[in-house]
């Protein structure tokens, strides 16, 4: 097994019609490191989560702006990190309440947050108002899971 | 390339069935919303989301199952979800929507479920 690190990336505008192209990349990028189909799915789910944030949140789906996604893999695991630039969210604010509160209140939000809690391994943010917020995740190879 | 999705709508028995085919994510989600407010709107509240063909789902899909499941259970209806595939099973199963959603193995369990609770069959 080599333990070269290898980085890719992708920039794409930030519209929603760009997420089944960041859902390839991030696949291919998951086949490359050896996952499996289940977990492939898993890392392509959590970072279209985290990407149709930023595109309807962070930018209130304006298209102009610009996602980028960073994907780094070696022998143990891959680290994805979705950059932007526009408002950033304080995550200690995502609710933690039951589907049924949610359904009651009329709303979806922090289902996407939730997913992706549960998908991957390690889950850190790094909010800049205005000028750079930072998702940081990693799945772990050869994790078995539940 | 934007991520495909179609919607195929039939009626059986009374009630609405809508076969999701490809990709539900936050791009597609606003047809399937559409679909779902169509019938609503009309007044057809016994629902069947077909999911036979789904191949992908994202919370922007659970979240129009969520936002339109109250009002449909006030107008006594319901939205039965039928032939969920194992990865997009996965994915209700996180958020927990086997307990809030009556989700069965096929399109006519899910169809007859409906007759059963309108008292036509025993």
């Amino acid at each position: 097994m080599e333990s070269v690190e290898r980085t890719f990336q992708l920039h794409v505008p930030s519209s929603t019609e760009n997420l089944s192209m960041i859902r390839d990349f991030v696949g291919s990028i998951g086949q490359r490191a050896g996952f499996n189909e289940a977990d492939v799915a898993k890392l392509e789910l959590a970072v279209d989560e985290a990407c149709a944030n930023v595109i309807e949140h962070a930018y209130g789906s304006e298209a102009t702006h610009e996602v980028t996604v960073k994907a780094r893999l070696d022998a143990e695991c891959v680290q994805i990190e979705i950059v932007d630039t526009g408002c950033g969210f304080d995550p200690r604010q995502i609710e933690q309440v039951t589907l049924d509160e949610l359904i009651s209140k009329r709303k979806s939000g922090g289902l996407g947050m939730r997913l992706i809690q549960s998908l991957m391994d390690e889950v850190q943010y790094q909010i800049i108002p205005g000028q750079k917020n930072e998702l940081r995740m990693v799945k772990r190879l050869k994790k078995s899971d539940s | 390339m934007a991520s495909t999705f179609s919607i195929a709508r039939s009626e059986e028995d009374q009630v609405t069935v809508l076969a999701l085919n490809g990709y539900l994510d936050a791009y597609t989600a606003p047809q399937f919303e559409k679909a779902i407010q169509e019938e609503y709107d009309a007044g057809r509240v016994r629902i069947v989301v077909d999911c036979a063909g789904l191949t992908y789902i994202s919370s922007a899909g659970l979240g129009v199952f969520m936002s339109f499941i109250e009002d449909v259970h006030a107008a006594g209806g319901d939205i039965k979800i039928c032939a969920v595939v194992p990865t997009v099973y996965q994915v209700f199963e996180i958020l927990g929507f086997p307990e809030l959603f009556e989700i069965l193995p096929t399109r006519a369990d899910a169809v007859r479920k409906f007759s059963r609770a309108a008292g036509r069959e025993a």
